[in-house]
This record gives C-alpha cells, sequence and structure tokens, in this order.
C-alpha cells in the first residue's frame, strides 16, 4: 500500500498479476517433492492426491457462484467455455431449434462463437443494448421466438464495466423454458454470482482476471434440472465426457486458490477500489468535454471507461507512457474500426476513438491513481493544443456540420 | 505497437504547431480526413510572391504516427516551390519515418494535406488574378 509502481498497470480487466498466495499453492504442484500426479490415476497415492487438491479447488469455484462442485467443467480459460456452453447447447438442442439470441457488446468469443454457429445453419440475433450498455429486458422478451433454444448474456462487459441484471433475464428464461449462458469472465471477486437465483444453466469463468494463472477456467453446468451439450474436445471421458484432456493439476488448484480469496476478500476489497476508481473520476471530471461509457451505477467498482473528445485514444496513451491503460480507439488493434462496444452504445465514432478504459485491482494505490490523475491531464492537454478540432469547437464551430472527406 | 525513435521524437517534440490566418491571400489551408475514422490534419502553408513556401504550421488530431507524419511534412515543406511541395510523395515520409505498413494510411493522408494547402492557395491566386484583370 502507498507505494507508486511505474510503469502504473491500470489494466485489471485485461488480466491481473497471480497473488502470491495463489502462486505459492501452485508451485506445490509441479515437481518431485510436490504434489505433480496425475488426478485421474487410480492406482496409486500420487493419484489420489492431486484428485483432492482437485476437488478441493472444484468445490471453491462452485462455492463462489453458488454450485454444487459436481456442475464444474475444467476448461483453459473463458472463450473455450464461452465456446463449450453455446456450440454445445446450440448443437445438443439443434433438434428443438436453431435460434440463439445474444447482445452486440458480447466478448468476441461469444460473437465468433456464433458467426461460426450461423455458418452452421444456425439463426443469431444480436440485441442492441440501451445508450447505458444495458439490455431491455422487453426488448428481449420480444426477441424470443418458438425456435430459441439459447441465450447467452454476459454480467460484466468488459470494456466498460457495466453490470447486466442476470436475476430478470434469468426470470424470463427459465419461465419460456430456454436455457441462459453467461459470460461472466469478469464478474468473480467483483459482483455477486447466484447460479441458483439468478436462474442460470450455464456459466463461464476463467482464473486469470481474478488473481489466478492464465489457461484455466471452468464451465458450470447446471444439474437440476438437467442441462446437457455436446462436448467439443473428444478423448479419455473426463469431466463428465464433456472436456477431455489430463486435469492441470496446479493450474487448477490456482484457480480455486484465487477464487478463495475473491470470496473472502471481496467485499473489503470493492469498497477500497471502488474509492480508488471514484477518487480517479473525481480528478478527471471537471475537464470539459469529458464523457464515462457505460452506466456509472450499474458497474463494477473498478472500471472507468472514458471518453476525451477531440483527443485520439491511440496518440493519449503514447502520451501515457508510464501507465498501462487500453484504449478503445482502433489504432490499438490491427483493425482500423474504433470499439464495438462503445459503437453499439450509440456512442459516435470520434468518442470511440477518444475512449481509454482505466481499470483498478487489487494492487492500485492511492498514490498511483493520483499520478494517473496528473498524467491523464498532461497529455489531454498537450494532444489538445496539437487538435485541430479543439480549436474548431474551441471556436464555436459545430463539427457535425463540417464536410469531412472519409478516408 | 513500438514506435520508430523519428516517430517518437517528431511525437514528443512536434515542429512546427499551431495556425495562420486562414484568410490571408499568402495562406493555402489543406484539412484532411475525418474525425469518425480516427485522424484529421490541417496543414497551412504560408507563400511568397515568388511561389517559395516560407512557412509552414499543422494541427493534428489522430494517433502518433498522424501527427508525426504532418509534423515531418512542415519541415519538408518549407523552402520549397508549390511544384516541388507537390512532388512530395507519402513513401517519402513512410521511409523517414519508418512507418509500419499499418500506418502507411497516415502518410497518404500527409501527402493529401499538402495537396489540399497547395489547390487552397492556387485558388486564392488565381480568383484574385481574376479581379485583378
Amino acid at each position: 500500500m502507498g507505494k507508486l509502481n511505474i510503469p502504473v498497470y491500470l489494466d485489471y480487466s485485461a488480466t491481473t498479476p497471480v497473488d502470491e498466495r495463489v502462486a505459492k499453492a501452485m508451485m506445490e504442484c509441479l515437481t518431485l517433492q510436490g504434489n505433480f500426479g496425475n488426478p485421474a490415476s487410480r492406482s496409486h497415492v500420487f493419484g489420489w492426491k492431486a484428485e483432492d487438491a482437485v476437488t478441493e479447488a472444484r468445490a471453491n469455484v462452485a462455492n463462489l457462484i453458488g454450485a454444487n462442485p459436481k456442475e464444474i467443467i475444467w476448461t483453459s480459460g473463458a472463450t473455450e467455455s464461452d465456446n463449450l456452453a453455446i456450440k454445445g447447447a446450440a448443437h445438443f438442442n439443434a433438434r428443438k431449434g436453431k435460434h440463439i439470441i445474444t447482445l452486440k457488446t458480447e466478448h468476441k468469443a461469444v460473437l465468433d462463437t456464433c458467426r461460426q454457429l450461423e455458418s452452421e445453419g444456425f439463426e443469431v440475433t444480436y440485441l442492441d443494448p440501451e445508450d447505458n450498455g444495458l439490455v431491455d429486458i422487453t426488448k428481449l422478451a420480444d426477441a424470443i421466438r418458438e425456435d430459441t433454444t439459447l441465450v447467452s448474456i454476459m454480467h460484466v462487459n468488459n470494456e466498460i464495466g457495466v453490470i447486466q441484471d442476470i436475476g430478470a433475464i434469468g426470470a424470463l428464461t427459465r419461465s419460456k423454458k430456454i436455457l441462459l449462458h453467461v459470460d461472466a469472465a469478469q464478474s468473480p471477486g467483483k459482483v455477486a454470482i447466484d447460479v441458483d437465483a439468478m436462474n442460470i444453466d450455464l456459466l463461464s469463468l476463467c482464473a486469470h482476471k481474478v488473481y489466478g494463472p492464465k489457461g484455466i477456467g471452468a464451465l458450470y453446468v447446471r444439474r437440476k434440472p438437467r442441462v446437457r451439450i455436446e462436448a467439443q474436445i473428444h478423448g479419455g471421458g473426463h469431466e463428465r465426457g464433456m472436456r477431455s484432456g489430463t486435469l492441470a493439476t496446479h493450474q487448477i488448484v490456482g484457480m480455486g486458490e484465487s477464487f478463495r480469496i475473491a470470496h473472502e476478500e471481496m467485499e473489503a476489497e470493492n469498497a477500497r477500489i471502488e474509492k480508488l476508481r471514484d477518487r480517479l473520476y473525481d480528478g478527471l471530471k471537471d475537464m470539459e468535454e469529458v464523457y464515462v461509457n457505460g452506466d456509472l451505477e450499474q458497474r463494477i467498482p473498478g472500471n472507468l471507461n472514458i471518453s476525451f473528445n477531440f483527443v485520439e485514444g491511440e496518440s493519449l496513451m503514447m502520451s501515457l507512457k508510464d501507465i498501462a491503460v487500453s484504449s478503445g480507439s482502433a489504432c490499438t488493434s490491427d483493425s482500423l474500426e474504433p470499439s464495438y462496444v462503445l459503437r453499439a452504445l450509440g456512442r459516435n465514432d470520434e468518442l470511440a476513438h477518444s475512449s481509454l478504459r482505466f481499470t483498478l485491482g487489487r494492487f492500485t494505490t492511492e498514490e498511483e491513481v493520483d499520478f494517473t490523475i496528473k498524467e491523464v491531464r498532461k497529455a489531454v492537454e498537450k494532444l489538445r493544443d496539437l487538435s485541430p478540432l479543439w480549436d474548431m469547437f474551441k471556436d464555436g464551430v459545430d463539427l457535425d456540420t463540417v464536410q469531412w472527406a472519409a478516408h | 505497437m513500438a514506435y520508430s525513435d523519428k516517430v517518437i521524437d517528431h511525437y514528443e517534440n512536434p515542429r512546427n504547431v499551431g495556425k495562420l490566418d486562414a484568410d490571408s491571400e499568402n495562406v493555402g489551408t489543406g484539412m484532411v480526413g475525418a474525425p469518425a475514422c480516427g485522424d484529421v490534419m490541417r496543414l497551412q502553408i504560408q507563400v511568397d510572391d515568388n511561389g517559395v513556401i516560407e512557412d509552414a504550421k499543422f494541427k493534428t488530431y489522430g494517433c502518433g504516427s498522424a501527427i508525426a507524419s504532418s509534423s515531418l511534412v512542415t519541415e519538408m515543406v518549407k523552402g520549397k516551390t508549390l511544384d516541388e511541395a507537390a512532388a512530395i510523395k507519402n513513401m517519402e515520409i513512410v521511409e523517414e519515418l519508418a512507418l509500419p505498413p499499418v500506418k502507411i494510411h497516415c502518410s497518404v493522408l500527409a501527402e493529401d494535406a499538402i495537396a489540399a494547402a497547395i489547390e487552397d492557395i492556387k485558388a486564392k491566386r488565381e480568383k484574385k488574378a481574376e479581379s485583378a484583370a
């Protein structure tokens, strides 16, 4: 606490450092002296010990989401979980219907999986969120058809941090006897999940956003009423036949430990992070032409996605070389399109190009937040001095009336 | 993404930032790009009676490479005649700044900005010649 670590890491929604306690538990599952056995080995103590460790981790993951440990299927991460849930449920129920509903602001792991299903003859409805990023339940209800078998809606959006009302969505899908898949990669430790209260049938999780390791995730698959999915990876029949492959004990133990800590420390941690996030926002919000993207209330504590009008996101990040953040700007990715999430909110392209995502986490300090405020203000000021759009804005020109030569 | 040292230098110490009087008969203004595309360049040149560019200023909204390209262009055009400036090709900018393929459009935009500024000053001068005649 109280330290300024440069470069400052404010990209916790991209990934998190592994908690020391998690790393320690993982290291005990690797070497000859450690718990290195194959959890599937039934004939000796090495296998039994490894299986015990996996069982404990499974219980820790289940506990955080209010599930039974038997409902947890280990995967390589949330992307695989999304693929398994959506393809697995769509294929299994193909005889009942071939219509799926999802949201335009979903993660690519969901959107691209849906695109793949479209090429296989499924139909997908991509709902528009409201301007604050949230789903309108009546619009979702209106999109449901006779042949709809699956609704896939994310819990917490990775870019803008808004929290969908999964409870209300689950009540709707359950009453219509449609499966509900929830991508909850960003939720653990930040917002409570209860698969029973929320009527969730399938839920994707991963460890590396919760101070666990990369390369491990889980899919919750409801047992009562039983949800059946088609396996996507075939082999030795691990994980009740839904996902074959030798269990990676050290990764699983890491995920279990990170979820145990998240469950225990969630309340205090969120209160602390929210204060820091508010401090960051308070330090920036008096600047001219600054807009928060996404609902500020229905939002995880650590996320601040903000657009600095008339300043382009990538050049802003270039100025912030001592601060690690991400941008919804086009130039950060190989594509030249600005953030599809911000555009789905109805943000114009200019504001989408001008956005930065700050995500704070377990190791963020007040000093780091104060340093960030200072650096961001300096950079925005510098770039606005360089910006012809800022000049025009200051001269009272309405930029929407200018005829631009699009290129 | 890694930037070349030259891009970083122009980005951190941009040359010739500013604004010339767009209404002056010696000033040509070229504004190219669009906010929706993520870059807008405004290049202005001040031209003497012999058709030589004696000053150039820019302001750019865009990524680091777009800012560096326009900064570089202000240096390149100064002292050149309009015809010489018009002959500047975007690949010269790409080579000088070592721009990666994904950033070539920034250099194209800079070339367009020069052309637009030259066109503007030529139009002004033709108009003046017409009204004098």
